[in-house]
């Protein structure tokens, strides 16, 4: 996986609250099996104005020329929320997408993020504001830098403010960490604790054999 | 020191190994796919050679994408689904899982049937790359969804790495009025306490009004727990649960059934357990409760007016309200149940059980389906479908006017197939009033089953008691 450790880009503001994994991709756009080709289908409920022929919706955010080449999303409460789709963060991290910045996270969209090198920065709601403010003045010049080895976030040409990112997730973004391999490294104590746990609990553990 | 609570009993009894910060190495009972994002997980699995390690506790079957018409095949409405379908086959063949495939007689919606045949059970830890996996904490069990990329770690590992989610308990004091289901405490606790009110939270539903429901009001409650923000919902294991679980085909039996109710009877919540947050809910209080915007907190009892963006303090909750208005081509202080409808919906994980059927043909009994309603009901799955054409259910729903369907998702979602119209207004049993989740730009109103046959039968918004009355 892609580590993340400094990353500098434009940054969009999108401050709706409760924006659902199926407003980012919807279900129509989830055209094949597979976690690439998705970032045409990106909020395309809101980036075109015909569906059909993907005429692009000049007012949506994502479109305006001076966003362009964003990188980092502030966003508004519960980004993320609804189905569990991971589709959602192949399709931000396809179109470019490498940091959201919102007062909360749906949880499985959050750590969905996590598994695929994006970083899910907390922030309060007035911060995101403030700098979402800042960032309308001139999106192109007023980049955003997040540097998750000092945990901090700054504004091109201004003072940095600390950041937290739990260390679980920090450690993972920056060593850009396989999950399933770290996990595998523990083999010997999950099947020592499973040996036990069939003894209590005979009844969790379905039979090889079971034909139902 | 204070008691433990329910789920506190099943994160220890899971937790193989903490970290110094807390990320603790969680055993995974079950894993259950489905042809959405099952494919993907078990391919990209197969891809990297990761072998899964208890097939046995793997299952999938096929609900989101299958059509739900009469004759159904491979080859769906939706544009590509016969891709997913094979290829979902083809995985789970490979892999050694059991698949409940289209036309297998068990086949249904994954949180339908995990409890309907006992793959669910109270103590386990469920998980399913789908959110409403929390539907089946209802029986006790620490059930969540993940992404595809946790999927393929359980399958891999039996394990995933998780920080504890902290302890809330919802309890609905009293008795229901009568009319009044789990559908509605659900979408009153929402509409109260925001679509992210449960953040960070494993919810303990609890008192005299949940311990009054069977399971399957039990299911509903706990279903949209997520859309409630929380991590996921459960009910402590109860005689409910325990006579619901006994007998179902993957439950266990004979000496492992005895160890196991005896280990079940301990998993509730200690009297000195503590919570990191506690709501109150007088559940006699509530009356049946319908959405009017685009996320699950935009609801409101249904003889209450669309509520005024203006009245809202938060200037975030007052464009969202304004955007969802527009949405739904609604204005403030409208009087719900003069709406017109074009469709009704029964279905999905929340509301397409046998009491879901049966509390909607209660209202439908010799009534018919307004002129110009399109109204369909769609089992949640084909055991449910089974059961209730055994007490003639589907006669009452057919003479109404209902289509009656094979199991599964169905139009609980578009995926670009068979959908609402556009912009029409859909009362629905279901979970997500999102934008454009029913259909293009469609415009949807969660409700409960009786809400939904008695709107059905008005031809506009309408609780049951109008129906019945009449
Ligand atoms: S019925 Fe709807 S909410 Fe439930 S699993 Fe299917 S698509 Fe998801």
């Amino acid at each position: 996986m892609t580590p993340f450790t400094v990353h500098t880009g434009v940054a969009a503001p999108l401050l709706r609250e409760n924006v659902d994994t199926d407003a980012i991709i919807p279900s129509r756009e989830m055209r094949t099996t597979g976690k690439s080709g998705l970032a045409p289908g990106l909020f395309a409920g809101w980036r075109y104005q015909d569906q059909s022929t993907r005429t692009p919706n000049p007012d949506f955010i994502l479109n305006r020329p001076e966003y362009h080449d964003c990188s980092i999303l502030l966003a508004g409460s519960n980004f993320g929320c609804g189905s569990s789709r991971e589709h959602a963060v192949w399709a931000l991290k396809e179109f470019g997408i490498r940091c959201i910045i919102a007062p909360s996270f749906g949880a499985i969209f959050a750590n969905n993020c996590v598994r695929n090198g994006l970083l899910p920065l907390p922030l309060p709601a007035q911060e995101i504001a403030e700098l979402a403010d800042r960032v309308a003045q001139d999106p192109q010049h007023h980049r955003l830098q997040i540097d998750l080895k000092s945990a901090t976030l700054t504004m091109a040409g201004e003072c940095s403010r600390p950041i937290s990112v739990d260390s679980t997730t920090r450690r993972m973004l920056l060593e850009g960490l396989d999950a399933i391999g770290l996990t595998l490294q523990s083999t010997d104590s999950v099947q020592a604790f499973i040996t036990e746990d069939r003894r209590q609990r005979p009844w969790a553990y379905i039979a090889h054999d079971s034909n139902r | 020191m204070s008691g433990q609570t329910a789920f506190d009993k099943l994160w220890a009894a899971h937790a193989i190994s903490t970290d110094a910060d807390g990320s603790t190495l969680l055993l995974i009972d079950r894993v259950f796919l489905h042809e959405r994002t099952g494919a993907v997980a078990l391919e990209s699995l197969a891809t990297a050679g990761r072998p899964i390690l208890a097939p046995e506790q793997a299952f999938c079957t096929m609900d989101h994408i299958v059509d739900t018409t009469l004759g159904r095949s491979d080859d769906t409405r939706m544009p590509s689904g016969g891709e997913f379908i094979r290829a979902t086959r083809k995985a789970a063949l490979a892999a050694g899982i059991r698949l409940f495939d289209l036309d297998d007689p068990l086949q249904g919606i994954v949180h339908v049937i995990s409890p309907e045949l006992g793959i669910a059970l109270p103590g386990l830890t469920v998980v399913c790359p789908d959110s409403h996996t929390c539907t089946q904490g209802a029986l006790g069990a620490l059930a969540f969804g993940i992404g595809s990329s946790e999927a393929e770690h359980a399958l891999a590992t039996r394990c995933l790495r998780l920080q504890k989610p902290r302890n809330m308990r919802v309890a609905f004091h009293g008795a229901l009025a009568p009319g009044v289901s789990a559908k509605d405490m659900i979408l009153h606790l929402i509409s109260q306490h925001g679509a992210d009110g449960g953040r960070g939270h494993v919810v303990e539903f609890s008192g005299t009004a949940v311990q009054n429901l069977g399971m399957e009001g039990r299911m509903t409650l706990c279903n949209m727990a997520v859309e409630f923000g929380a991590f996921s919902g459960l009910v402590a294991p109860d005689d409910t649960t325990i006579k619901y679980v006994q007998g179902r085909p993957y439950a266990p039996r004979g000496p492992a059934w005895e160890t196991a109710v005896a280990a079940w009877r301990h998993l509730r919540s200690d009297d000195d357990a503590a919570f990191d947050q506690q709501i109150d809910i007088d559940a006699g209080s509530i009356a049946p409760t319908i959405t009017w915007g685009t996320s699950p907190q935009h609801a409101v009892a249904i003889d209450q007016p669309v509520p005024d963006p203006a009245s809202e303090q938060d200037p975030a909750r007052t464009s969202a309200m304004q955007r969802a208005l527009t949405y739904m081509g609604l204005t403030p202080g409208t009087d719900l149940r003069g709406l017109p409808i074009d469709a009704a919906f029964i279905g999905s994980c929340t509301n397409s059980r046998l009491s879901d059927l049966r509390s909607a043909a209660e209202v439908l009994q010799g009534r018919r389906v307004a002129p110009g309603v399109r109204a369909i009901c769609v089992p949640g799955s084909m055991s449910v479908k089974r059961a209730a054409e055994a007490e003639g259910l589907d006669t009452v729903f057919r003479a109404a006017g209902f289509e009656w369907r094979e199991a599964g998702c169905s139009m609980c979602f578009f995926a670009g197939g068979e959908s609402m119209g556009y912009r029409e207004r859909v009362v629905s049993t279901t979970n997500r009033n999102f934008e454009s989740r029913q259909g293009p730009e469609t415009r949807t109103h969660l409700a409960s089953p009786a809400t939904v046959a008695a709107s059905a039968v008005l031809g506009r918004l309408g609780a049951a008691a109008e129906v019945l009355r009449a």
